[in-house]
Order: structure tokens, then sequence, then C-alpha cells
């Protein structure tokens, strides 16, 4: 059996617009087994509620969630079938306390040992007697291996992890990434709130990706109500989510040229940024857009200056991108260092499921404006290349951002009139939303109960099954061309820390 | 790829900006009200060692990453920090001021405090962000201290979720405006 259909024969649960089926423990062991063997249904989310484990899958081109009963807090583990579990099912025993049977890690991720009571999001959380452990890497063998560890506190200004290099001379035998510094305990914060209260915490999952991290959260509480927002709610978001692609592929790019030690396209890029965040602040009142998304609809209508701010700030991005281009793709000191750099094989992103610009620079083509697909977005089109290193994965940046200056274009010409913002019915429901921020889709799953209220709910953001790929990246190359691969993926910190 | 024409299309764009206006804005003035009272705190302190500029070293204790956008914004040419003398230093060695962001997760707690202590004195501790002032909207969480200022003393505190980049630069400012009266009385 397929595992779609492995699934379908399970309970189906009332989750809109995506369905989800409760399976028997039997069945998602079958489900096990059929991953094992069949390659091309992907893992897109792992997540739990007490007593409950749930995953997202992509199969057949539909978004499938399925469920299993974790009786006496164990459930048959997916990581040896599919490798992007193994931080999900770390996270899960972290949080919930439910442990992954024949799991392939089970190391503690997101649990420091630090925490007043474990699991925090378990029924019973008790007090943790022992003081924090020493955190185990994985070994490496070898003549001449040495270590070198980086973090949590770094040279830039960037967030904090800490790095553990095994390197042989200067090339990287592994890396291995230890994250969990920023757990704020968000998914706790969420619970028991209102939709509207909720929703701070989604736009503060990922502060870079705050309008598709609010976005994908407000669709989720939409589809769980059945509730459709106004058209000109759903146009301004996708205003504001394409302003947010813009000035982060912009700050990436430059950035990646900053650490090849080439300044100027870093300088000129933070210029244009700047320029479309404050047409942001002039179009939204907030530089970047935060909690400009609610359940709902919108906060803030656009107004004909705003429209001028935003117009402006893009045409001087626009005159701009063909020259930098030249610059970018000119210069042999830089294309040197970026060019073969920090290779991911097409076949390992397909395997973990990697979306966004990682995805789609070693040839997997999912973009989540294209499939599952989302109003008011037609036809969005998804550059993809097969190079896989970080010269490509810099390309499909530079090719996207003029893809969402043409969206813009073509969405302010054509702003449907009318309200912003509709009051949600009062009600329970279960829902799925799932938007493509600038790194890859976000995907937000949400229970509400009868009083409107969150009962439980799973922000998944993109770096999820991006982080394990740069431990690969870097693999064979030299330490100092880290910063290039790290930057090259961007992968948030805030978002995987919870 | 050969580099002739692209120096074309380089060297002209930097040659252009010798003879233009810089894109830097103009710099704000700090609150008055802020000055004022760093002022008094900072008199007893040594001012002589630090001169006119500040070293900072940014620590992320827990942020969303908004503060740390905004804050690296500040390094570009619109903002150009370094013309009011601060500038951002890789250690907490080199480190006058430590700019720290976030509600300080229980998992940061040491690390924020290593890096206090590996920076020499006299050192200022700015609280950066609302999760930086008080926990922000995470006050409450098992997983938080609840502000910058449960782990360590806090000298002066950046509100905004996040805080503009002009409201950090003026923050900064006021630092640098409280050391004055000091140096003139010596």
């Amino acid at each position: 059996m397929t595992p779609l259909a492995i699934i379908e024969a399970g309970a189906p649960q009332d989750c809109r617009p995506h369905p989800r089926f409760l399976l028997t423990r039997p069945a998602w062991q079958a489900l096990t087994a059929a991953l094992a063997v069949e390659e091309a249904t992907d893992l897109l989310s792992l997540w739990a509620e007490p007593g409950m484990v749930h995953a997202a899958l992509w199969t057949a081109g539909r978004l499938v969630l399925a469920s299993c009963p974790a009786a006496e807090g164990r459930y048959p583990a997916l990581s040896p079938a599919r490798p992007g579990a193994v931080r999900f099912e770390r996270m899960i025993r972290d949080l919930w306390g439910l442990t992954a049977t024949d799991g392939i890690d089970a190391r503690p991720w997101l649990d420091h040992g630090r925490w007043p009571a474990a699991p925090p999001l378990a029924a019973r959380p008790a007090p943790v007697p022992y003081p924090p452990p020493q955190p185990e890497f994985l070994a490496v063998e070898g003549e001449g291996v040495h270590q070198i560890p980086v973090g949590p506190v770094h040279a830039g200004i960037i967030e904090p992890g800490h790095f553990r290099f095994h390197v042989q001379g200067e090339t990287v035998a592994r890396l291995e990434v230890r994250l969990g510094y920023l757990h704020k305990g968000t998914l706790s914060l969420m619970l028991g709130k209102p939709a509207r209260v909720a929703a701070r915490f989604a736009g503060r999952l990922s502060g870079d990706a705050t309008v598709a991290h609010g976005w994908a959260f407000a669709m989720a509480v939409e589809a769980a109500l059945s509730f459709t927002p106004p058209p000109r709610a759903l146009a301004l978001r996708a205003v504001m989510a394409e302003l947010e692609r813009v000035h982060n592929h912009l700050n990436d790019w430059g950035f990646v040229c900053n650490d090849a030690a080439f300044a100027y396209p870093h300088a000129r890029c933070g210029v244009l940024r700047e320029g479309v965040l404050r047409a942001a602040r002039e179009a939204f009142g907030h530089r970047l857009m935060m909690d400009r998304v609610a359940p709902g609809g919108v906060t803030d209508d656009l107004t004909p200056a705003g429209i001028a701010a935003i117009g402006a700030a893009l045409g001087k991005v626009a005159e701009d991108i063909p020259a930098l281009r030249a610059i970018y793709e000119g210069h042999a000191s830089l294309q040197d260092r970026v060019v073969g750099t920090g290779i991911v094989a097409p076949s390992l992103v397909a395997r973990f499921a990697a979306g966004g610009p990682v995805g789609r620079a070693s040839g997997r083509r999912f973009d989540a404006r294209a499939t599952p697909g989302y109003a008011p977005y037609a036809a969005a089109r998804v550059p993809v290349l097969a190079a896989g290193d970080v010269d490509a994965r810099v390309r499909i940046r530079i090719a996207e951002l003029e893809e969402s200056l043409r969206l813009i274009e073509a969405l302010l010409a054509d702003l449907p009139a009318g309200e912003i913002l509709a009051p949600l019915p009062q009600r329970g429901g279960e829902g799925v939303g799932v938007t493509e921020s600038f790194r890859g889709e976000c995907l937000h799953w949400v229970a509400l109960d009868d009083g409107g209220l969150v009962r439980a709910v799973f922000p998944r953001d993109p770096s999820w099954l991006q982080w394990p790929l740069l431990e690969a990246a870097i693999e064979g190359n030299i330490v100092a061309d880290f910063p290039l691969c790290n930057k090259s993926f961007n992968c948030s910190y805030s978002g995987v820390d919870l | 790829m050969s580099g002739r024409p692209l120096q074309k299309l380089l060297w002209p764009r930097l040659a252009r900006g010798l003879f233009s206006r810089p894109l830097t804005d103009a710099a704000p003035s700090p609150p008055p009200e802020i000055a004022a009272a760093l002022a008094e705190r900072l008199e007893q302190a040594s001012q002589r060692r630090l001169g006119r500029s500040l070293a900072i070293r940014q620590v992320d204790a827990g942020s969303c990453n908004g503060c740390e956008l905004e804050i690296n914004a500040l390094n570009s040419v619109i903002y150009d920090l370094e013309r009011f003398g601060l500038r951002f230093v890789a250690s907490p060695r080199h480190a006058d001021v430590l700019l720290v962001t976030g509600p300080v997760t229980r998992n940061m707690r040491e690390a924020l405090l290593r890096t206090r202590a590996c920076t020499p004195e006299p050192c200022w501790v700015v609280a950066a962000g609302d999760c930086a002032v008080d926990g922000g909207v995470f006050k409450g969480s098992y997983a938080i201290e609840g502000g910058v200022g449960d782990a360590l003393p806090v000298d002066l505190v950046i509100p905004g979720c996040p805080p503009t980049p002009t409201q950090l630069l003026e923050g900064l400012l006021a630092l640098l405006d409280a050391q004055q009266p000091a140096r003139a009385k010596k």
C-alpha cells in the first residue's frame, strides 16, 4: 500500500482545508514501513499534543495530515525512513515527553536542562532534579582531527547557536549544529488564547518572516472557522509578503557578497533595503509589518500615499538590479568564492524535503504559492536551478526578487475595494495554513476549542528541514567558507527554537 | 567573466559617489531626559578611558531576530554609525557596551553572563527592544528570565518592537552625550 492509501484508511478528522486522519498504532507502523520503500512522499512536519503525535506529508500533489496516539508516551519513529524527522522527534520528546520508538537520535534538542519543570507541554511537568548536562556531539575519527567550537555568542550580529566543527587541516569533516538557545516557550504562550492574541506570537516566531508566519497562522485559523477574509485583505497580505521577500532577499544577497569581503553590493543592497523598509512603514505603519496580518484580515489599509511610497522604493530596486547583478556575476574574486562552494546534492534536498531557495537551488520545485497555492496568487513563476551551490542559492534569490517586484506591481494595479478586517465567528475547529516566506513554506496547524481559544498549535518554520542540509553543504569545504554557506542558507534560529 | 567590462560597471558608480551628496541621514538628537538621567549616573565613572567612542558588542539573548534586523540596518550607509564614534566589535573583550536583545531565555542566561564577565570595566549594558526591557510579549513564559534586568544590571533601555534604527541611534547617542559633563570636569 502507498503511504497515502494507508493514511486515508484511517479515521477522518475534521481538519480544513487539508484532511487529517487518525491512524491506529499498527497503521502508523505500516506508514513508516511504506515511507521506507516509497521515496516520493515528503515529510513536511511532525509535532505533538499531550498523548498524540501528528505528521504533515506531501504526497501525490496533496497535503495530508496523519495522527497516531502515543500510548504510554511512545510512538513508532519516522526517522529511520525520513531523516528530516530526527529533530522533530527530539523536540517532541523535549516538549511533550513522548518518545519515538526506534528513533535514530535520542539526544535532547531544545531542552538544555535549564527549565524549572520538564517536559513543559506535557500534562504534568515535573521539577528537574539534576544540573544541566554537557551536550554530546557525534564523534569523528581520523588522524589529525580536531574540534572548533563556535557560539552561541557569535562575532557578527546574528542569532545564537553553537556550531561544532570537526576539521582535518582546513577541511571540515563534520559540522554539527546545536540550537535551542532561543527557546522562549512560544507554544505554551499561544495555548488558551483567542486567535487574535495568539497571532502576536506567530508574528514573532521569526521576526524577519513575520508577515509570512502571521499569514500562515491567520490562514489556519480562518480555515478552521470556514471563514473567508475580505478580498482586499488578501491582496494587502500578498503585498506585505512580497515586500518582506524583497527586503530579505536584498539583505541576503548583500551579506553573501560581504562574507566574501566584497563590500559594494552589501552597501548598495543595504540602501535599497532601507528604502523598502521605510516604504513599508509609510504604507503599513511598521517597518517589518509586524502584527499587520490578523486572523480575519489585515489591520492597516493602504492609502494612495503608501502606494506611491512602495512604488518609489521598488522603482529604485528595479533600476539597480541589472547593474548589481552584472557586478555580482562579473567579478572573479567574488565568483571564485561562491561558485562550487557549499554544494547540496539534489537527492539530499529531496530526502529532506527542503523548501525555499535552498530546495529550488538544488532542483526541488516546491513553492507554496504555486502548490498547494492560495489566494490571491494566480501563477507565481518559480525559478529552479540544479547546481546547489552558494551561487545557485543567490541566483534563485535574485530571480525571486525580480518576480516579487512584478507581483507587487500587478497587485497594486488591481487592488480590490472594500473592507480589510471582518469579525471572526466564535466557534471551534481545526485548520492548516501554508504560505511561502522568503525562506520557504511556513506550515501552521491550529485547533480551536468551542470558545474560539487555541487548544493546540504548531507553527513549523521552513528552517526545520534546511538546517540539517547546512551540515551537509559545508562537509569537505574549508572553514573559511562557512560564513558564505551559512548566509546562503540563512536559516532561522528563533523559528525552530520555538 | 572577464574583468574589463565589469570594471566599467563598478568604477563609474564608485566615482559618481565621490561627487554626489552622501545617502546618509542627518543625525537625530537624543531625548534630553534620557541624556540627563544618564549623565548623573556616569559622572562617577572614568570617562577618560573611553574618549569619544564606544565599542559595542551585540548579544542576542532570545530575540525573534527582528531587533537584529534593525541593529544590522544601523551599520548601513544610511545611518552610518561609525561617524558618531560608535562601532560594533566582534568580541566582548573589545567592548564598552553590551547591546542585549531578547527576554533572556533560560538557555541563553549563562552565555550572557559569561559575555558580561569577559567585558572589561567600565561597561554599560543596554537593553534593546520590548523583550529585553521586561520580557515583552513573552512575559510569564517558563523559558525566560523576564528581561535583561533580571540577569544583569542595566544602564539604558531602548523600548520598541523592534526599536527602529533611529530609536537605537538616539539611545546610543544618549550614552555618548552622557559622557560630556564628566569630561568637561576633569
